[in-house]
């Protein structure tokens, strides 16, 4: 270790988790008011990280706290253990946090920080998962002013996203919310549940891991405690629908690779115009096929 | 040793990093590496930028940060914000008052003359912005020439000295409110404490005086032009160095440690109060600082000081007015973050958008 005052910091003067303590107090700190107030916002000061704002700086401010040298870490984006920013973000943890292990297995690791997905085997009371949220605050949809939102959120005053959704329903026959689905958590708050789509918002029920929510930019820590209620708005007359794989003929469409007609599936054109469609998850495909003996490689291949 | 889960997207960041380092030396047998004194002293325009804006005194560090992103004034300010997120603040100063600046420029607007006179130092303001050719091939010989005829020529009197300050002339007469007795308070410390609104001002002064020149300059030149109404006179803008004093450990005197180069402006405005019987109107007061020499920038912050305080009393009537407005969108880091990230694949979600749109279709086509 080069001695922590030179002015010409090497990457190894970097204290272990990069930020300095009183930072990760602080967060630590956040972490359990947001535990103890499921779906409350607790703001705190965020640190500016080497990476930029938007990337998941929340999310990673959240993992360089909690983590410690024997955790397993798995971080994915999109779903994808190999997708760019995921790999950047796990480098850079795992430079920073000396001893730790990484893993694409979702069942071997103790912590997941993940961008948009909620991975498709159920997380267990070992595991934490940190999302990475861009926008906080569900009344957003509906109210600009971060002073007056505070205040509804303090009054549970949510007519507003509800008359949003109502009216989504009069113009469209649909309510048009696609990912960050607003979902009240304990009968109490209402909380963006970070940019993950409808097909993952189930997850957030009950869930034996607890789940972290960090906005870096807008500065929020939130939370669903493990066994919490979380449910997504709904009126009686319009139930909670998850995206549809079903093909013309009412099909539930598989993945390519794998064969699961369980997982969110993405979608895409091959060269010859063909559509076809793959796990998002491809760590949980990668394990189907591994189980089923299929002898392919465990990359992503993309059409 | 710990087991890493390596993919095929490593390579692409690493390979990515190369190529941009092959772009800064690609001068190759003809390029000398640009060191980061030439930055601090030849584009001190840049480092002075990146000094406020990295919210970091340090000018060395931030030229080096010049140095490794080529220049990009918004990535070097990151750079230093995020250097500086590995620090802890062991120590916080007094107040201090810029009245003991030893000054390299001031002048004043709303005078003639000033106590002390008006000093134009360096600046651009009445140079002509015309090409300078004879740089184009500048010898070593004739840009050190340049630098010892200075030198030989200077004199006492030019050096840096100290100067009372324009707006006491004011106060004194009474035309200008007393300083209030909130300088005494602890200031706000937007990096160690969340902004929860409303903000005290110094939580805005901290934000502006991090912010990104052209974000203030653009909400500032909004309510000049007429989404506002400050109308200001600059009282006096003054660039120099600061001296910085910590209690002495022992005596808990005030030594000085050390100075930053900072830039500070206060305007007046329109003048306010008078209502109450035995009160007089006042002018008022817009006050903007940063570190490094910064014009432009510490002229919009103290143009949008007075705005904010005008917001914060009665209601914004205009962007520039409104706390949340300006201090949530004037970070230069935050925002060129953002602004990146939509890069960042967004398939999975945009999946879900094509779901929300194909159920939308269906439905229409149902109700035909």
């Amino acid at each position: 270790m080069m001695n922590k005052t030179t002015p010409y910091p090497q990457s190894t003067s970097y204290p272990f988790g990069f930020l300095d303590v009183y930072a990760k107090r602080e967060i630590r700190r956040a972490v359990l008011k947001a535990l103890a107030l499921p779906g409350y916002q607790v703001p705190y000061a965020s640190r500016e990280m080497p990476m930029g704002r938007g990337f998941g700086t929340g999310g990673l401010q959240l993992t360089l706290s909690v983590i410690g040298p024997d955790d397993t870490l798995k971080v994915i984006d999109q779903g994808s253990d190999d997708s760019v920013n995921a790999v950047n973000l796990k480098q850079f943890i795992r430079q920073t946090c000396p001893g730790i292990d990484t893993t694409t297995e979702t069942p071997k690791a103790t912590l997941l920080q993940s961008r948009h997905r909620i991975p498709e085997v159920p997380l267990t009371e070992k595991q934490i998962i940190i999302l990475q949220v861009p926008y906080p605050d569900p009344l957003v949809y509906v109210e600009p002013s971060e002073e007056i939102r505070k205040t509804m959120h303090g009054e549970a005053n949510y007519a507003r996203l509800w008359v949003k959704l109502y009216e989504d329903i009069r113009e469209y026959g649909e309510i048009t919310i696609s990912h960050r689905y607003p979902t009240r958590i304990n009968g109490h708050y209402i909380l963006d549940p970070s940019p993950i789509m409808r097909w993952d918002v189930p997850k957030l029920h009950m869930s034996r891991a607890p789940i972290l929510f960090g906005a870096g930019r807008e500065k929020k820590i939130y939370a669903v405690p493990p066994f919490t209620k979380a449910e997504p708005l709904t009126f009686e007359d319009v139930p909670f629908r998850t995206e549809n794989f079903l093909d013309d003929s009412g099909n539930r469409l598989a993945c390519r690779r794998c064969g699961a007609r369980d997982s969110f599936l993405d979608e895409f054109t091959t060269d010859a115009g063909e559509k076809v469609y793959q796990c998002s998850d491809t760590a949980y495909c990668t394990s189907r096929m591994k189980r089923a003996g299929m002898k392919r490689s465990p990359e992503v291949d993309h059409a | 040793m710990a087991y890493v889960a390596i993919q095929g997207g490593q390579r692409a960041i690493e390979e990515a990093a190369r190529l941009t380092e092959y772009l800064r030396t690609e001068q190759g047998t003809e390029g000398q590496p640009i060191s980061p004194d030439d930055i601090q002293h030849q584009l001190r325009g840049l480092n002075n930028r990146v000094l406020s804006e990295g919210g970091l005194c340090h000018p060395k560090l931030t030229a080096l940060a010049v140095k490794q992103t080529m220049g990009d004034p918004l990535e070097a300010a990151f750079v230093i914000r995020a250097y500086r997120s590995t620090r802890p603040r062991r120590i916080e100063t007094d107040a201090h008052d810029t009245g003991g600046m030893r000054l390299m420029r001031r002048i004043s607007a709303a005078f003639k003359d000033i106590p002390g006179g008006q000093m134009l130092g360096s600046t651009p303001d009445y140079g002509l912005r015309l090409l300078r050719f004879d740089l184009m091939d500048e010898s070593p010989e004739a840009f050190q020439r340049v630098c010892q005829d200075w030198l030989t020529d200077l004199r006492d009197e030019m050096l840096p000295d100290s100067f009372p300050k324009v707006l006491d002339l004011l106060r004194k007469d009474g035309l200008l409110a007393e300083v209030s007795d909130d300088a005494s308070k602890d200031a706000f410390d937007i990096t160690r404490e969340p902004m929860i609104f409303p903000v005290p001002r110094s939580a805005a002064l901290q934000a502006m005086a991090r912010g990104e020149t052209g974000s203030l300059q653009m909400i500032a030149y909004s309510n000049m032009r007429g989404y506002g109404d400050v109308h200001p006179t600059v009282g006096e803008i003054r660039v120099g160095y600061m001296p910085v004093c910590l209690p002495h450990p022992v005596t808990g005197d005030p030594v000085e440690i050390g100075e930053v180069l900072m830039t500070e402006c206060e305007v007046v405005a329109m003048y306010e109060g008078g209502q109450k019987e035995d009160e007089q109107p006042r002018f008022t007061v817009g006050y903007g600082a940063c570190f490094g020499h910064n014009e432009v920038k510490a002229i919009a912050m103290a143009i949008l000081d007075r705005a904010l305080q005008k917001g914060r009393r009665d209601g914004a009537d205009n962007p520039s007015e409104d706390e949340e407005f300006v201090l949530l969108h004037i970070d230069g880091i935050d925002s060129m973050g953002f602004c990146t990230h939509y890069k960042m694949p967004h398939y999975v979600t945009f999946q879900s958008d094509m779901d929300r749109l194909r159920a939308t279709q269906t439905k229409k086509e149902q109700s035909k």
